[in-house]
């Protein structure tokens, strides 16, 4: 597998980081800005003031959770791009719940809670099953779930929970009491004790892996799926569950949204958090902890760039997916020197040393 | 009578971008490439192909423009993959997403906007004949990987690399020339939607449709003719929701035009689970 987990090799990430800003450069440069210009538009907007930061940590949060669910799929080697599928699903689930549930504060958020994280596991489980069952394709299975799934969840708030008072595509609210209260530090950023939920998947996951055979077994399969067979481990049901767990991590993302930020299920809440996930997961080295350290910078990345299109002429905020997808390129190569190239600097090496016995 | 033939009609239309993504598929996923990234190729397709035909005032000159857009963006997959040996799934994804950031861009930078580029008029666009290209190319690609020396050099590189390598062919050469050719046919894919189908590019206008290219060359089991077949019934498919949406215009009805929107998609998911994979995948399908 070309996708290290230890934290100690940080040459690639950096590397990577490196291209991406100068590749990032040379395109700002083609259209006529300024990269200093934009470089500074982005730390701005990034962490100008409280409430920048605040937002960006908003945007943090989700990236940590989705860099975690493809980071389970990418070590059992499986590619989880069903993950924005999953979470829709999940905020869909939550705010019904919220809407239904008891109207009692902490009933209604552990319900919630538990329907977020149901349904990115339901979403995630049917992937895993056509992965694991059907040996479908995991990635066009994925990208099909995920149309399936903004489809019938908008279709459902649109025409059974519409919300009367409002023009935008919504459902009804959840009642403000059950709604987690912002912390006032980043003034009117929606920043709550629920930000804590997604450090805390890290952990567990990281102890999960470490500790538990399940974990051990998970990766095993990814690794050396030949060796994991005749440990006599079953591949079908590791497969299975690395897809389903990853949507269990993506759901949380759903309870956020609804209980932590906009208080009911809104169609197209998500600036494809799932998507993003996969360049957290690699930039992050697929370790919990170095994804939650890349999910900042992507929720940075991120909330510096929703500036760009009234702060330059040219720029427009999709810049962020280019950089994103550069860096995934320079992460996901077994190596950034081409063998012809690596040859001759070995030749050049040899010849400049001269020859060792 | 009349609908079913004007269905059929309206099936390969709508088939006719995919027949071209799929038959680059199908040559890259023969020589052992996974090429995932066929949606990002036919988005900078779509885009290039009505950017040009709309300065041009040609829709030829855009449709050939689409396919050298198309081999650049698939130079560039090849070189993460097959130079630096990256994975082929993730770096398909990242040229997808890259295609998704680039186009926009792009768009921005030509037309001031990044929704659209401006509508095409009507000679400036194509009637049907990127669907007769289409047909001819099918089946020259079907004669050509079974008749000729360098489609056997293709298949050979799919299922017995090293067999290839001790006849003396260089298998990434080989790779190289599929992966280049299944861009250039993904970057036709991209403007027959944006220049025969629609009268211009709009933003991340292909939806899915490389997918559906890739479940359709699952489906035909990576066989030409029947991977086309596969591509006509996602044409069907999407022919008959459009003509459920036609007639869904009272208000009674509205609120089932959103799922039957869904139709494709849910075909697509159901001949994944249906087409298991078989003995017909190309051994070597993803080794670096």
């Amino acid at each position: 597998m070309v996708f290290e987990k230890n934290l100690r090799s940080l040459t690639r990430p950096l590397s990577a980081l490196i291209l991406g800003a100068l590749v990032s450069a040379i395109l700002i440069r083609i259209v006529g800005e300024s990269p200093w210009r934009v470089a500074e538009i982005f730390y701005n907007g990034a962490m100008g003031s409280a409430y920048d930061l605040g937002l960006s940590l908003f945007y943090t949060v989700p990236l940590i959770l989705t860099g975690l669910a493809v980071s389970v799929g990418l070590r059992a080697r499986l590619f989880n791009i069903g993950v924005e599928g999953q979470l829709t699903v999940a905020a869909f689930a939550a705010a019904l719940a919220g809407i239904w549930g008891p109207q009692d504060v902490i009933l209604n958020r552990v319900l919630g809670f538990a329907a977020a994280l149901l349904g990115g596991f339901l979403w995630g489980a049917i992937l895993g099953y056509l992965k694991a069952r059907r040996q479908a394709h995991e990635v066009v299975a994925g990208i099909m779930l995920n149309f399936i799934a903004y489809g019938i969840t908008s279709w459902l708030a649109l025409n059974f929970f519409k919300n009367p008072d409002s023009q935008n595509p919504e459902t009804i609210p959840l009642i403000d009491a059950v709604r987690i209260p912002a912390w006032s530090y980043f003034q009117s950023a929606p920043i709550g004790w629920h930000v804590l939920l997604a450090p805390l998947a890290a952990m567990l996951l990281w102890g999960f892996y470490r500790w538990t055979e399940a974990g051990w077994g998970m990766e095993a399969v990814g690794e050396n799926p030949k060796a994991a067979r005749e440990a006599g481990l079953s591949i079908a049901q590791k497969q299975f569950w690395a897809l389903a767990m990853g949507g269990m991590i993506a759901g949380i993302v759903g309870f956020i949204e609804v209980y932590g930020n906009s208080g009911k299920f809104i169609v197209g809440f998500s600036p494809a958090y799932g998507f993003m996930g996969i360049a957290v997961a690699l930039v992050g080295r697929l370790h919990p902890f170095g994804i939650i350290l890349s999910a900042a910078l992507f929720g940075a990345i991120h909330k510096g760039s929703l500036d760009l299109d009234f702060e330059t002429e040219w720029i427009t905020r999709d810049f962020a997916q280019i950089l994103q997808a550069v860096l995934i390129l320079f992460m996901s190569c077994a190596t950034l020197v081409p063998a012809g190239i690596q040859n001759r600097l070995e030749g050049l090496k040899r010849r400049f040393y001269g020859q060792r016995p | 009578m009349d609908s079913v033939l004007d269905i059929i009609l309206s099936s390969i239309r709508m088939a006719t971008p995919l027949w071209f993504a799929a038959m680059g598929g199908l040559l890259a996923e023969r020589s052992g490439v996974v090429n995932l990234a066929l949606e990002g190729l036919m988005l900078i397709g779509a885009f290039t192909g009505a950017a040009v035909a709309y300065n041009m005032g040609s829709p030829v000159i855009g449709f050939i423009a689409a396919g050298a857009a198309g081999a650049l963006l698939a130079i560039l997959f090849g070189f993460f993959t097959l130079t630096l040996k990256g994975d082929q799934v993730v770096i398909g994804m990242g040229i997808n997403l890259l295609s998704a950031g680039l186009t926009p861009f792009l768009n921005k930078y030509f037309f001031h906007v990044t929704s659209s580029t401006p509508s095409l008029s009507i000679d400036q666009r194509f009637v049907y004949g990127p669907t007769l290209f289409a047909f001819g190319l099918i089946a020259s690609v079907s004669f050509w990987l079974r008749r000729s020396v360098s489609g056997l050099w293709v298949r050979v590189a799919g299922e017995h690399p090293t067999a290839l390598a001790s006849a003396g062919i260089r298998v990434k050469r080989v790779r190289w020339a599929a992966v280049i050719f299944s861009g250039v046919f993904a970057g036709f894919g991209g403007a027959t939607m944006s220049t025969m189908l629609a009268s211009a590019f709009s933003r991340q206008m292909t939806a899915g449709a490389g997918f559906m290219a890739i479940a359709a060359l699952i489906l035909g089991r990576w066989a030409p003719l029947p991977t086309a077949l596969g591509c006509f019934l996602f044409g069907l498919t999407d022919s008959i929701q459009i003509r459920l949406q036609g007639q869904l215009t009272g208000a009674d009805s509205a609120w089932l035009l959103q799922l039957i929107q869904l139709a494709p998609y849910i075909v697509t998911l159901f001949v994944l689970a249906g087409a298991i994979r078989s003995s017909s995948t190309p051994k070597a399908l993803g080794e670096n």
